[in-house]
């Protein structure tokens, strides 16, 4: 009965009058194509559509509604101006450091929180608080707690008679200041990753390297380190892909400034944007496009190996 | 032996507890405080107990500045974020489930396209370009179907990490019973998916919630506020009302505190199952 039922029922939907081969495949397969077919057409629009036309925008005068094709003139102007290639390298240190810095905080905190501690449950909580806040809401917050004459952190440095630095109004600590705001944000997620996979490590491992005589260093070095991998290149590409577009927390927190000192590819585009230059916006977006594809393919294929070799 | 367990446990705990007291929890102590002080005392930025304590003042004062934007921009920032992640839920544990289940040439492709949602930065003037084209740049409409589309790769990967832990004889035994495709999957496979749903659900919403960059582009102007852009909008307007900002801030990490606080451990649950396996 339920055979019978269930080839009318599935017969039903397909293609009418098609014929029985293709019946019976879609007896068969219960999984139908068309399920891409809603997540595509929001990809296609509003995702690959202009990706693909930031190609063509990119080489053109631009103003919305008119468009004048200037060829290779916006990246030309792009590299001439010192601003912006200032841009582009602090986008490359911010990702940098703001990667490392998650992977090796996340890597330590998520240890001490999966081993015993006294006040465990509160820590992770704490650690993971951040998260929560809007970045502007961080911005602005450590913008008030890094202010030069009135800022808490500054009175406490005064008062152990420590040099007491311009943290976001010197050029030379800007961009370094916000990626550290951006670690004290973003480590709970790296930590969260981390406790994950050191967690899903079967305690097996641990107790058969006691048993060998391992101490804690050796625990760590090889079996904590090797099993961790996946969650490590979980942590490493998405802090990486996150600290490379960074934008809001920058824009925050200096507007890009002083000067240009912590300009960013993803503000350099705003900037633009903002005054009207869209097509150098967007040849701004193809360079932060292609930075972005140039550092993570290969970091991706060097993470997948690895996974696969253990 | 047992010293050394004692000083383990405890003493490492009780450093842990004073450094994250320091690097945690005063900038948290520091808004609170800030959103109960008076404006003179605010503009100050101490590190200081408020003279003049007036919490509920401040909050009054915060929702009535520029004709009550502060709560047309909670209503907006709420339906964004709800309808966004609602699609984004929904279209991600499709495809994810597909990409498992069903395997045809096809499979690489998505993949692919999945991997390239997640590392290929969009590409935001075209967008508005698009947005234009379809009439609805600056509408909420149009925000959420972006929100959604942003979000679709990350949620599409979790998804297909757990998929692989569903049995597929459930789907022989649901079929067998008579289910439809579309049965199959919102009747059996979706509830099943649960735990991700919740991680997507949280993590997703959090993001879309606290997103600045997406309606600084595609919603400007003072028609469609969101939280965010009214905190961005407030500090560059006033900027002697310290305690008023800081009040903004303290509202608008409530509702993301609220689902942290509910779903905290399903979070974790969601993570070990989905993102690092996958």
């Amino acid at each position: 009965m339920t055979t019978a039922a269930l080839r009318v029922e599935k017969a039903g939907p397909t293609t009418s009058g098609g014929p029985q081969k293709e019946r019976r495949r879609s007896i068969r397969s219960p999984y139908p194509s068309w399920f891409y077919i809603p997540a595509g057409v929001l990809y296609l629009v509003f995702f690959a559509l202009p990706t693909f036309s930031s190609f063509y925008f990119a080489l053109t005068r631009w103003t919305l509604f008119s468009q004048q094709f200037i060829g290779f003139g916006n990246f030309v102007q792009f590299f001439q101006t010192p601003a912006l290639t200032q841009g582009f390298v602090n986008t490359l240190i911010y990702g940098f450091v703001t990667s490392a810095a998650k992977v090796v905080l996340g890597l330590g905190l998520a240890l001490l929180l999966t081993s015993p501690i006294f006040g465990r449950g509160y820590l992770r909580a704490v650690v993971f608080f951040p998260v929560l806040v809007s970045t502007v809401g961080v911005g602005l917050t450590w913008k008030a707690l890094l202010d030069p004459f009135h800022g808490v952190v500054n009175q406490v440095l005064g008062f152990f008679h420590l040099p007491q630095p311009g943290w976001y109004t010197d050029p030379h600590l800007a961009l370094l200041t916000v990626a550290g705001v951006d670690i004290w944000k973003g480590v709970g997620i790296a930590t969260l990753i981390f406790m994950a996979g050191i967690v899903a490590i079967p305690s097996e491992y641990f107790e058969a390297a006691r048993v060998d005589g391992a101490g804690a260093w050796q625990v760590f070095r090889n079996v904590t380190l090797p099993l961790v991998r996946p969650a490590m290149a979980t942590v490493i590409i998405l802090s990486l892909i996150g600290g490379l577009r960074s934008f809001d927390l920058i824009w925050a927190m200096t507007n890009g400034g002083p000067g240009f000192s912590s300009d960013v590819i993803a503000s350099v585009i705003y900037k633009q944007y903002q005054a009207g230059f869209f097509g150098l916006s967007t040849a701004g977006n193809v360079i932060l496009f292609l930075v972005v594809t140039a550092i993570m393919l290969p970091v991706q294929w060097f993470l997948n190996r690895r996974e696969a070799e253990l | 032996m047992t010293f050394r367990r004692f000083t383990r446990k405890y003493l490492l705990g009780i450093i842990a507890i004073l450094v994250s007291v320091v690097v945690f929890l005063v900038p948290f102590i520091f808004i609170v405080l800030q959103a109960a002080k008076d404006p003179k005392q605010a503009g100050l930025m101490g590190f200081t107990w408020p003279t003049d304590w007036q919490i509920s003042k401040n909050f009054i004062d915060v929702i009535q500045t520029n004709d009550y934007q502060l709560l047309a921009a909670f209503i907006n920032s709420i339906v964004l974020t709800v309808v966004s992640v609602a699609i984004m839920v929904v279209f991600a544990a499709m495809v994810g489930y597909l990409l498992q289940r069903k395997r045809t040439r096809l499979n690489h492709l998505v993949n692919f396209l999945v991997l390239a949602g997640l590392i290929v930065p969009p590409a935001v003037v075209p967008t508005i370009w698009v947005l234009q084209g379809l009439g609805i740049f600056d509408t909420l409409v149009g925000m959420i179907l972006v929100e959604a589309t942003f979000g679709l790769s990350f949620a599409i990967l979790l998804f297909r990490a757990f998929v692989a832990t569903i049995p597929r004889e459930l789907d022989e035994a649901a079929i067998i019973d008579g289910a439809g495709a579309m049965r199959l999957f919102f009747q059996v496979i979706l509830p099943l998916l649960r735990p991700v749903v919740v991680t997507v659900v949280v993590v997703q919403a959090v993001a879309v919630f606290n997103d600045f960059t997406g309606p600084l582009y595609f919603l400007p102007g003072s028609d469609n506020p969101t939280v965010q852009l009214t905190l961005y909008n407030f500090q560059s307007q006033s900027v002697s009302q310290f305690n008023l900002l800081f009040m903004n801030i303290l509202l608008i990490t409530i509702p993301p505190l609220i689902m942290y606080i509910f779903f905290n451990r399903q979070i974790v649950a969601g993570m070990t199952s989905g993102a690092v396996k996958g």
